[in-house]
């Protein structure tokens, strides 16, 4: 295979990240919590809205791009984008982001998302019947053969594949609790996690009620939350001149598989290995430069967290059914062999949909981070089937 | 009191939502509704393919004819979902993936079974259960288990 990322890799830079409060109760539209953030990732940037010239952005998204444009003050859209996959493709802006920069498309893209996944029209993990047998893009177009059948949600969907996972390598509810604990002592000392002074043991995630048997106890799942975020990318040469320390996205991919989906990914032979990471993985650890032992701090989409074991394995950081030992031994700790989600999570810190991943991705290679890892200058950040390495090697 | 009246007071209407149709997939819900499990089959190849979709993926063919299934399978896995409740269903329900003898997956219903007796791999035959609309949609229980009994 060539090098899919050669002619990108390195040339453009996050150079700006902006964010609201994360919150169970926004009281103002999804439209309104992305303008703070885009403002605040500009202003973050030393940039204003006329000089953005792209806008990225993933499906599931609330904001109509046309009422962005005319709340922030865009001039001109050279360059517009919606990722497929909902969360799932919620690091393909950085993808598309890059691509769009290093081939000249655009010159200042800004990614964001806004949402309100607690306060909003439907609770984004609520049990709702479908309108339509498509999905919007979102990737979750096998919800209809799950509707009939009362499996009509995120939890439960996936919780299919979390059981046959747990089945195949003997995971335990308390194995996959650990990393569970882990997020939550990063989130206690983040004052903008939903997990910030509130301490969680073992013990009580055990006694968390259940959401799905054998696989998602409460504690478990990501808290669904209000709030937006937002990332201002642009040229390596341009970050020069801005305030910020330039943070390069060195890599970025992408990979879906035949018959693979989000979060109904129930057709795929095997459901006990996510694929579709092992070939992101391929493709990031492929042809960009970087290695495993790279990276200094991982950052994966953890809406339940035994997708985050099932990453661990399928993005190859061990083997296997390895995961549940990985994290006994204390690995995705500060001190470990892979600080991960250093920001509590979706987890600990809160959903916005996978993109806050980013802003904690940001703020380790700047050493702004509230759990800095010392001397982090390559972090992974990924969602299932996209992803991206940041350094400022 | 009308018999009508009496009917429908001792047995519950369905509660269960309808499948969503489309010129693609309509073919395997109206047999269900019939009380058959049916799957597509090309007429390329003869690869068998759930869930449907137009085109064979192997030999790209547009032509398919659709031929039953056994109903017999084994439990790939499984959830036993407590929360959130959805009023169309008794709690805790059972989600369950199907593997059919055929080679075929299915998203379905288990019942039959006491939660603590379900394992992966069980022996499991299909049944039809009632949707709100008339319909039916299927269903499984371990091989022996009796009638399935009521929407879940």
């Amino acid at each position: 295979m060539s090098a899919p990322g050669s002619s990108f890799a390195g040339k453009a830079a996050i150079v700006g990240i902006g964010q609201t409060e994360f919150s169970r109760h926004a009281g103002r539209t999804e439209l309104q919590l992305a303008c703070e953030a885009v403002t605040a990732a500009l202003d973050d940037a030393g940039l204003t809205p006329g000089d953005v010239d792209g806008l990225v952005s993933y499906t599931v998204d609330p904001v109509e791009e046309t009422e962005l444009v005319r709340s922030v003050g865009i001039a001109e859209v050279a360059y517009s984008s919606r990722i497929p996959y909902g969360g799932g493709g919620s690091m393909g802006v950085l993808l598309h982001a890059a691509s769009a920069v290093a081939s000249g498309a655009a010159e200042v893209v800004v990614a964001y998302r806004a949402i309100r996944a607690r306060s909003g029209a439907t609770r984004f993990g609520g049990a709702k019947v479908a309108p339509s047998p498509t999905s919007g893009h979102s990737g979750t177009t096998a919800m209809q053969w799950c509707m009939p059948f009362g499996v009509l949600t995120p939890a439960s969907w996936m919780a299919l594949n979390s059981t046959r996972y747990m089945h195949e390598f003997g995971v335990r509810s308390e194995d996959i609790g650990r990393a569970v604990v882990q997020l939550r002592a990063y989130a206690l000392t983040n004052p903008a996690a939903w997990g910030y002074q509130r301490p969680m043991t073992l013990e009580d995630h055990q006694a968390s009620r259940w959401i799905v048997e054998p696989c998602i106890h409460l504690l478990d799942c990501c808290q669904e939350t209000d709030g937006s975020v937002a990332v201002v990318i642009t040229s390596r040469e341009r970050a020069d001149d801005l305030p910020q320390l330039p943070v390069a996205i060195g890599a970025a991919a992408g990979a879906g598989l035949f018959e693979q989906e989000i979060a109904t990914d129930h057709y795929r032979g095997d459901l006990s290995v996510m694929e579709g990471s092992v070939a992101l993985a391929r493709r990031l650890f492929g042809s960009f430069g970087f290695d495993r032992e790279d990276i200094d701090v991982a950052m994966i989409y953890d809406a339940f967290s035994p997708i985050l074991l099932m990453q661990l394995e399928a993005l190859g950081f061990c083997g296997p059914g390895e995961a549940k030992d990985f994290v006994a031994e204390g690995n995705l700790g500060p001190d470990g062999s892979l600080p991960c989600n250093t920001n509590g999570g979706l987890i600990g810190e809160g959903y916005i949909h996978g993109l806050n991943l980013v802003l904690e991705g940001t703020r380790q290679l700047r050493g702004t981070a509230v759990n800095q890892i010392p001397g982090a200058r390559t972090v992974l950040v990924t969602a299932s089937r996209t992803g991206a390495i940041l350094s400022t090697r | 009191m009308t018999a009508a009246d009496v009917s429908s007071a001792a047995v519950p209407p369905p509660r269960r939502p309808a499948p969503l149709l489309t010129d693609d997939n309509a073919f395997f819900w109206e047999a269900a509704d019939e009380g058959r499990l049916v799957v597509q089959r090309c007429q390329g190849c003869g690869r068998l393919r759930h869930p449907p979709r137009p085109m064979c993926p192997d030999c790209l063919s547009l032509e398919f004819e659709v031929v039953p299934l056994s109903g017999r399978g084994s439990l790939y896995s499984y959830a036993i979902l407590h929360h959130p409740r959805h009023p169309a269903f008794d709690y805790p329900l059972i989600a369950a993936l199907v593997d059919l003898e055929e080679g075929i997956r299915l998203v379905s219903n288990l019942s039959g079974v006491e939660a603590a007796d379900i394992e992966i791999g069980m022996e499991l035959e299909v049944g039809f259960a009632a949707t709100e609309n008339g319909g039916a949609v299927p269903v499984f229980r371990p091989v022996g288990a009796g009638q399935l009994g009521g929407a879940s």
